[in-house]
């Protein structure tokens, strides 16, 4: 009996073919988006990981140089001897690879991601010595004589070695970058002033800043994999419910003769669990396809935003393809729950008759009305009072399934009211019609919903931020052309040599310091026309860069008066002097303080500071021959010499590349909505039958049918089009004013990108023409006698 | 990760399976020790970096007012990767430094590892002085010596009152069958004054302390899995310094030095008889902690007892170092170290 049942069962599925493919591709496709989105995450907290365990910011305090810049080693040998427990470590990078050398013998952590039960130490700390680092890296340290060793769990872009070797390959000899504390020191050291008063503890950073930036990334893209799956399971849900009613006179026929209804259950739940195995297997395999597409841009993304480096290459880790098996089984378990307790309630004699779902109407609709309501109350709540990354979700949550939840409701009363204003009987018909067919389509209109909201929205927010971005090149990278010099010989022979060649020579030093315990970059600026003419501030007093000429000013950067609540007029402590703010500037990106003093005042504060570093105001057309005469005269390097627009397009690049991991899943998200809306009407199409038959009888034909089918889901794909645009823009504020600033402590701009939206209109139509035109044309060619036979005595 | 393991890898002494520490390791280029040593002080106070390990080892009997008695360990070690020595950190001389402090309720240990090359750690013969970090020996005929650790620390004066002690036959000490030996010098007349500072607080102390000079390339046999070292200070002014190298065979190799209160020395071998009495449960393992100890020649049968049975020495390579007490033919107290207790 049982392989009786299980033949008439499979049977359906070899029947149905295109049905079989629905049910596996939809789970498939949502298990690979889930996957693939977890799959990257998972690489990059293994990166981060990596990158904690080599530097050990995040659990030990550093001692660092006051002005920031390298520590002699005799002052680490001094604080030795004194008794403090310090390991040094000299940092830099080497063609594009950040070398970390450490001394392993007195690091906290010792060699940090490297095994050392695999280290051959004595190799290691003497001779030609060795570089740990991932394949990608060593490969770009080739011409080095030192020993190379694969070590996966290192940092990507970095490698680990001895700091003597470090401290030669970066020409650091006799310096150190900064120093490791170990949390357990000895009893009767002094203090450290005593010792090196150069240098200065700055305290472990517990959940540090880079974290909470990247974790908003990768709250993003679980966002964005969680409403891929939402859509995916839609799509199952209706492939689910479509088997389950074709079958429902095999399960009559079955149940008649003799076959409990528990077992029938237990033999549909194989089914299915096989089914959900297989597609959740091809669904973690095409998931690692797309996070090994994704990933290099993922990289690139929090390489270029937040100075993190990821692995741009592929784990298989388990906790993913795991996970994604787990979400696959446990999606098709959401998605059939509604057939099998369908199923379970069947009468034994009811007829094998399949139904048609009714009008949304009575309770159902008023609680899904008011839990609608509820939500949105609630993110409208959220949307004045949001504080907080939590707090900035919990507001597209709510606004999202508020919505999604209210759109059927909206789409029914729509039509009701097209209904009461029809005149002609076959228009009266259609909206009726239309209407009938909304509870089978809500969940294709949701997802579709959820797809254009979430295009409207993310697309504003980048397209925002890259006008922003853009601006704030312009105003941030004013000089034509930037240099940078070796040494202090080579700083002063630039300046000579340019100083009659240009408009201005513009210093770019800087110090670090802490505000208000937000360590913040103190940069000193030589107070011009390129400062007074371009840079635009979010707040300032009135004339403020005359205000920080003479010397009583300080202009800081939104993150820093974000963060520590600084405003205009209030006093900014540094190096024991006050300064009042001047004026606050938007710094997109930077994840520390900023504060600009005047040049002379810095370099009171700073006397160690000499800038190498310098921006040339030249005019355009003078620049090539400039860099060309700095190379020959004073022997700067190539790779020394920087033009503005090589810097602006770099950036904006980077910026670009940063917003491909969003374009692609917006495409792959708006794609599987329109799989939703095909699946969804091919669901109807068999269902639908009674309901069309009566009209073909009365004289309709079956292509005008047809041609209504498209139009009704074109006309729905825009109703749902006008509720999304609304929709999407509140998301593109949530995330650029509350998310954002949460996230990164500045808040952008919202532009409005009209034609982008057009042209996004356009794509949901047409992802919706193109899922109805099938189930149309489908409907144009039914057979004659399958109409017939709805009026015959069987139904 | 672990550190101790890192450690474990990196100390060449530890690199070999074979014997404690793998002591019994072959030498290698580097120089071996050879019979009637000539010294020249103080430049061999420094360090002898053609050699593979060398030490520099003080162990001390304190008392407080109170009478409580108290022990005081201060040790560099010196291991070398090359036989050579340069300045920066491709200096192949690495340091390890032991300080322990041992009440009979409690035992502190600490320990330090650097590099040699930077000044981080090292030995200067003249004028002498031997640091790791901020642990200092200053002078050897007079000197200060201090260390400290999370949760101890000590600042004691030293003040030889006799001649250096030269072990074996003329500071050659051989110990194995094989041959094997190292150049072994002591300084056991150190009259000690100073402060150490507990958890507590700070107390004084007044006592004896006991320096080992030590060092060679492969000062054990293959054969040999550990040793048993007595420092013995009788009440008489007679002192006595014996160890006991054990076989994997089973037998043992023994050696013992008479030092008579003016100094003179007698070295014995194969005389020395010490004998496991009872064993303590020490880091889970059976340490004899109670020992039989005698020299027929000399008249010497002493029951040996630890003050601190726990005295181990949780450090990379671990062992039991620690004060006792002595009693028998002759009363004295002294100082006991066993390595090799798996």
């Amino acid at each position: 009996m049982t392989r009786a049942t299980l033949q008439a069962l499979l049977s359906h599925w070899i029947r149905n073919p295109l049905q079989l493919f629905t049910l596996l591709a939809g789970l498939a496709l949502a298990t690979a988006l889930w996957s693939g989105v977890q799959a990257i995450n998972a690489e990059a907290a293994a990166s981060y990981d990596a990158a904690a365990a080599t530097l050990g910011e995040g659990t030990y305090d550093q001692i660092v140089a006051r002005d920031g810049g390298s520590i002699p080693q005799e002052t680490y040998v001094a604080l030795r001897r004194a008794g403090w427990l310090v390991s040094p470590v000299v940092e830099g990078r080497l063609s594009g690879v950040r070398i970390v050398g450490l001394d392993p013998l007195t690091a906290p952590g010792g060699l940090g991601p490297v095994d050392p039960v695999d280290t051959d130490i004595a190799a290691f700390l003497s001779g030609a010595g060795q570089i740990f680092g991932q394949a990608e890296v060593l490969a770009g340290l080739a011409e080095l004589d030192a020993q190379r060793i694969e070590a996966p769990d290192v940092a990507p872009g970095t490698a680990i070695t001895d700091i003597g070797l470090a401290q030669g390959l970066l020409g650091l000899d006799g310096q150190v970058t900064r120093m490791i504390v170990s949390p357990e020191q000895p009893l009767g050291r002094p203090d450290l002033a005593q010792v090196a008063p150069d240098v200065t503890v700055q305290a472990a950073q517990a959940g540090s800043d880079l974290g909470r930036l990247t974790d908003s990334f990768h709250l993003n893209l679980t966002a964005f994999g969680l409403l891929s799956f939402a859509v995916g399971i839609f799509i199952v849900n209706g492939a689910i419910g479509l088997a389950f009613e074709q079958r429902r006179p095999v399960v009559r026929t079955l149940r008649a003769l003799g076959l409990p209804l528990r077992r029938l259950m237990a033999l549909m739940a194989l089914e299915l669990t096989a089914m959900a195995l297989i597609a959740g297997t091809l669904g973690v395999a095409l998931g690692y396809v797309i996070a090994s597409l994704l990933l290099p841009d993922v990289a690139a993304t929090l390489g270029g935003l937040y100075g993190q480096s990821v692995s741009g290459t592929l784990q298989l880790r388990p906790a993913w393809w795991l996970s994604g098996l787990a979400v696959a089984l446990l999606g098709t378990g959401l998605a059939a729950a509604a057939a099998f307790w369908r199923l379970a309630r069947m009468p034994l004699l009811a007829s094998g008759q399949r139904r048609a779902l009714t009008v949304v109407a009575g309770r159902a609709a008023w609680v899904q009305g008011a839990v609608a309501l509820v939500l949105l109350a609630v993110a409208g709540l959220l949307a004045l009072t949001a504080n907080g990354l939590v707090a900035g979700f919990a507001l597209l949550g709510t606004l999202l399934i508020g919505a999604a939840l209210a759109l059927p409701l909206i789409l029914d009363r729509v039509l009701a009211l097209a209904e009461g204003a029809a005149r002609s009987l076959r228009a009266q018909w259609f909206w009726a019609d239309t209407r009938q067919q909304l509870p089978g389509l809500s969940l294709a209109l949701a997802a579709l919903l959820l797809a254009m909201a979430a295009n409207v929205g993310v697309s504003t927010m980048v397209s925002s931020f890259r006008l922003t971005f853009s601006g704030f090149l312009d105003q941030r990278l004013a000089s034509e052309l930037y240099v940078t010099a070796e040494d202090e010989a080579q700083a002063e022979a630039l300046v000579a040599f340019a100083a009659p060649r240009t408009r201005a020579i513009l210093p770019i030093q800087s110090a670090e310091a802490q505000v208000r315990d937000l360590p913040t970059e103190v940069l000193g600026a030589r107070i011009g026309p390129t400062y007074v003419d371009n840079w635009t501030f979010l707040a300032s007093v009135p004339d403020p860069w005359a205000r920080i000429a003479e010397g009583s000013g300080v202009a800081i950067n939104e993150q820093l008066s974000r963060r520590t609540g600084l405003d205009l007029g209030d006093a900014v402590q540094l190096q024991g002097r006050s300064f009042t703010v001047a004026g606050i500037y938007g710094d997109y990106g930077n994840p520390i303080g900023q504060a600009i003093l005047t040049e002379p005042v810095f370099a009171g504060l700073y006397p160690q500071v000499t800038p190498l570093q310098f921006g040339l105001r030249l005019d355009l057309e003078d620049v090539a021959a400039l860099r060309a005469a700095l190379t020959r005269e004073v022997g700067i390097s190539e790779g020394n010499l920087i033009d503005q627009a090589g810097i602006k397009q770099f950036s904006l690049d980077v910026f670009d590349r940063t917003f491909m991991v969003t374009t692609a899943l917006n495409v792959l998200t708006l794609a599987v909505a329109g799989f939703a809306i095909l699946m969804s009407l091919l669901t109807l199409a068999a269902l639908r039958l009674p309901q069309l038959a009566p009209a073909w009888a009365m004289g309709m034909t079956r292509r005008s049918l047809g041609v209504v089918e498209l139009v009704r889901a074109v006309m729905l794909a825009v109703f749902t089009a006008v509720v999304a645009l609304p929709l999407g823009l509140a998301l593109a504020w949530a995330l650029l004013a509350v998310v954002n600033v949460a996230a990164f402590g500045w808040k952008l701009p919202m532009f409005l990108f009209p034609a982008d939206y057009a042209r996004l209109g356009l794509f949901a139509l047409g992802a919706a023409a193109l899922a109805a035109l099938w189930p149309a044309w489908r409907l144009a060619r039914t057979p004659p006698a399958d109409l017939l036979k709805v009026f015959s005595n069987e139904r | 990760m672990n550190g101790k393991v890192l450690i474990l890898c990196l100390l060449p002494f530890t690199a070999q399976a074979q014997g404690f520490a793998g002591l019994g390791a072959e030498a290698g280029d580097f120089a071996v020790p050879q019979p009637d040593p000539q010294f020249d002080f103080p430049t061999d106070h420094g360090a002898h970096p053609d050699y593979r390990i060398e030490w520099w080892y003080v162990t001390a009997n304190l008392e407080a007012a109170d009478g409580t008695p108290y022990g005081l360990q201060w040790t560099l070690f010196r291991s070398a990767l090359a036989p050579e020595t340069q300045a920066g950190w491709n200096d192949p001389q690495l340091w390890m430094g032991h300080a322990a402090v041992t009440t009979p309720e409690a035992h502190f240990v600490t320990e330090r590892i650097a590099r040699g090359g930077i000044g981080q750690a090292g030995v200067v013969a003249d004028p002498f002085e031997a640091w790791i970090d901020d642990w200092r020996m200053s002078g050897i005929d007079t000197g200060q010596l201090t260390a400290s650790g999370p949760d101890f620390a000590y600042d004691v004066t030293l003040e030889a009152t006799g001649p250096l002690i030269f072990q074996g036959e003329d500071g050659y000490s051989v110990k194995s069958a094989a041959g094997q030996a190292s150049y072994y010098y002591s300084q056991p007349f150190y009259e000690v004054t100073g402060t150490l500072t507990l958890p507590e607080g700070e107390i004084e102390v007044t006592g004896n302390a006991w320096l080992d000079r030590e060092w060679s390339s492969q000062p054990l046999a293959e054969t040999q899995t550990g040793w048993d070292w007595f420092s013995l200070s009788f009440d008489d002014g007679a002192k006595m310094m014996g160890f006991r190298l054990r076989q994997t065979d089973g037998a043992d190799f023994t050696s013992a030095t008479w030092i008579a209160p003016d100094g003179t020395a007698t070295p014995f071998n194969d005389a020395l008889a010490a004998t496991p009495l009872e064993t303590s449960d020490v880091a889970g393992r059976a340490v004899p902690t109670a020992w039989q100890v005698q020299l027929p020649e000399r008249g010497v049968d002493v029951t040996v007892q630890a003050i601190n049975p726990q005295a181990w020495m949780d450090t990379s390579v671990p062992y039991w170092e620690g004060p006792v007490t002595v009693t028998g033919s002759h009363d004295g107290r002294g100082y006991l170290e066993m390595t090799g207790y798996e």
